[in-house]
Parts: C-alpha cells; sequence; structure tokens
C-alpha cells in the first residue's frame, strides 16, 4: 500500500466518503418509495413484500451499516475540525476503530431486531 | 568489531533518474554510523554519478531546499537519518510528488509558490516607516494562533504528502493555507478578510479531507490540518477577535 495512505485516518476519509456515495446512491430510491405511499397504501406495500426476501435484508443491513459508518466518522471529522486540543490531528486518528465498532454495533442490533 | 562489520555493509540505493519518463538506477553506497539521506545523494554524486541532480542549500534543516520522496514519503532529506527509513538495507529516493519534475531529484517549485499567492498571502501593513511599531501581545490568541504557524520553512513536503493536492491541481495545498491563517491572525495585516476570500474560494480550505498528512510529513512539526481547520471555522464564526 503506498506509504501516505497507510494510516488511519485515511481509511477514516474514505470509509466516510465511500459511505456518503452509497448514501446519495440509495436515498432518491428510498425517497421514491416512501412517496408511493402518498397514494394510498397498496403502492408502497407492493415494493414492502420484496423485504422480506433474504437480498433484500442483507441489503438493507448493508445500508444501515453505511449509515452509522457515515455518521460516526462524520463525527469525528466535525471534532477534528471544531475542535482545538494539542495533537489532536493524531488523537483523532484514535477514533477510527471506536467508531468502527460503533458502526459494527448498530449493524448487529439491526441483524437482531430482523432476525 | 561490530564498528568495523557495520561500515563494511553496503546499502542499495535506487534513485531516480530523468524526468516524468525516467527511471530508478541502483547505486551501492557504503552503510556508515552516523549518515543522513542527502550524505548519501552526496556521495552518489561525487563518487558515482556526477550528473546527478538534486537540491540543497544548508545541511542543517532550515532552508527547506532539499525535500525529495524517501521510500515513498517526503521528507527534509539533510535531517533525515538512514537507519530511520531505510528498510533492510534499500533506499528508493525520488522527487517530490504533486509537482514537475525538472531532472533526477529536481522538481520544479513554481506550482507550491504560487499557491502562496492564491491564498492570499503576501503581507501588507497598516503602518508606514513613520508610524510607531504596532504593539502586539504575545499572548493574545491571535498572535498565539499565528505563532503555531509561522515557522513553515517552504519545504513543500505537506504538499507533495497531500493526496488533495494529487487529485486537484487546483487545490492551494496546506502550505499555503497555513501562511493565510498566520496572516488572518496578524492583527497588523491590513486586509484580512480579502486573505481569508482567498484562502475559503476556488480550491481553497473547503477542499480539504482531513486526512492529515500535512500534519504527519511536517518535518519542523506544524499543524497545517489545525490551521486549514481554522480557516473553516472563520467561515461560520467570523474572523478571529484579539482577546
Amino acid at each position: 500500500m503506498n506509504p501516505l495512505r497507510n494510516h488511519k485516518s485515511y481509511l477514516a476519509a474514505i470509509g466516510h466518503r465511500v459511505s456518503g456515495i452509497a448514501l446519495a446512491l440509495f436515498l432518491p430510491f428510498h425517497f421514491l418509495l416512501l412517496g408511493s405511499a402518498l397514494d394510498g397504501a397498496q403502492g408502497l406495500d407492493r415494493f414492502l413484500v420484496y423485504t422480506d426476501l433474504t437480498p433484500v435484508k442483507v441489503a438493507e443491513w448493508g445500508l444501515v451499516m453505511m449509515l452509522s459508518v457515515h455518521l460516526f466518522f462524520g463525527i469525528r471529522v466535525l471534532f477534528l475540525e471544531f475542535t482545538r486540543w494539542p495533537g489532536h490531528v493524531n488523537d483523532l486518528a484514535g477514533w477510527v476503530v471506536p467508531c468502527c465498532i460503533a458502526a459494527l454495533f448498530v449493524g448487529t442490533v439491526f441483524v437482531i431486531q430482523v432476525l | 568489531m561490530n564498528k568495523i562489520k557495520r561500515e563494511t555493509q553496503e546499502l542499495t540505493v535506487r534513485v531516480w533518474r530523468g524526468k516524468e519518463d525516467g527511471k530508478l538506477v541502483t547505486y551501492q553506497v557504503m552503510s556508515r554510523e552516523n549518515q543522513t539521506i542527502l550524505d548519501i545523494i552526496t556521495e552518489i554524486q561525487r563518487f558515482q554519478e556526477p550528473g546527478l541532480a538534486y537540491r540543497f542549500a544548508c545541511r542543517v534543516g532550515v532552508c527547506g531546499s532539499c525535500a525529495m520522496t524517501v521510500n515513498g514519503r517526503p521528507r527534509w532529506t539533510c535531517r533525515t537519518h538512514v537507519k530511520k527509513v531505510s528498510h533492510e538495507g534499500v533506499l528508493t529516493i525520488e522527487p517530490l510528488r504533486n509537482l514537475p519534475r525538472i531532472k533526477d531529484l529536481v522538481c520544479d517549485l513554481a506550482p507550491f509558490i504560487d499557491t502562496w499567492q492564491r491564498a492570499g498571502a503576501p503581507f501588507s501593513g497598516t503602518k508606514t516607516r513613520n508610524d510607531a511599531p504596532a504593539l502586539v501581545d504575545p499572548e493574545s490568541s491571535t498572535r498565539r494562533a499565528a505563532e503555531a504557524g509561522l515557522q513553515c520553512i517552504n519545504c513543500a513536503v505537506c504538499y507533495s504528502a497531500c493526496d488533495v493536492v494529487s487529485w486537484n491541481r487546483n487545490y492551494i495545498g496546506p502550505a499555503g493555507l497555513n501562511r493565510a491563517w498566520t496572516l488572518i491572525n496578524d492583527i497588523r495585516h491590513s486586509d484580512r478578510k480579502q486573505t481569508f476570500d482567498q484562502a475559503f474560494g476556488d480550491g481553497g480550505c473547503g477542499s480539504c479531507h482531513s486526512h492529515g498528512n500535512c500534519t504527519r510529513h511536517c518535518p519542523i512539526e506544524l499543524n497545517p490540518s489545525e490551521s486549514i481547520a481554522g480557516l473553516k471555522r472563520v467561515a461560520f464564526k467570523g474572523l478571529p477577535k484579539d482577546v
């Protein structure tokens, strides 16, 4: 790996960006689906039957993970840019693993709820 | 015995020769107890490859002219000891990333220097030589913020380390933005708002992804990430007040 990218902050930045792009691609479809309920329950129900399919559940889990990864890495960026303390760039690199663990926790809760 | 053994060991040094379309050429150099990367380059140039082009001046970490890429990372070569960076006796030395290559280890610093202008970095005072010197409280928050970024030696290591610069050549880069931050905190500067507008404009501080490579690689341990974050905070809070 390129030595300039072999550090936690880079992984956090890429994780934040990739999850953000994935959400940007997903959210229009999500709102389109929700919007179908405006014309009555039947429109939305036609799509909701697919949520019982295993591939759709896995995809939903992926989306929940993307959301939580984006949230926790986003909080890290906000701390990085809006707070000050000595050495905080390196300190906040130490947040990357806890952020990943927090995102995994959210994903696990989702899996338990679905199962 | 150990000393004799060490001095008979050789380092394998791969050095970039040519311009963009050049290649790495391998040299063998004697390994010594105290040896910097600049020592290695100088030894190759003096005893093996007189045509090798490289840049240096002070040799003591003040002028910032000897920066190169060593084993994939930008470093000031006059203060980088071989023992700290060699991997099993192998060194790969290339010119700085993100800058046009002129020859061998020398690159054109003009794009880097230009970023200072684009960051609104020239100082313009409000007083003339006939006025009394401005009184600057060394304990004020603005002065302490400026002080933290003032010692930049313009080595371009941060510019070379920055991924955003490699993706977007329009990005001003860490050194220029750090300079803009010191000026915004300089109460003697006549147009702090103009400096901020330039530093926040196209290719400015908003393009920073906060990877922190600039801070990790700054040889004199400045914190350009914090300076850029300071500029972003100005967008929300307004120009810093002198307290």
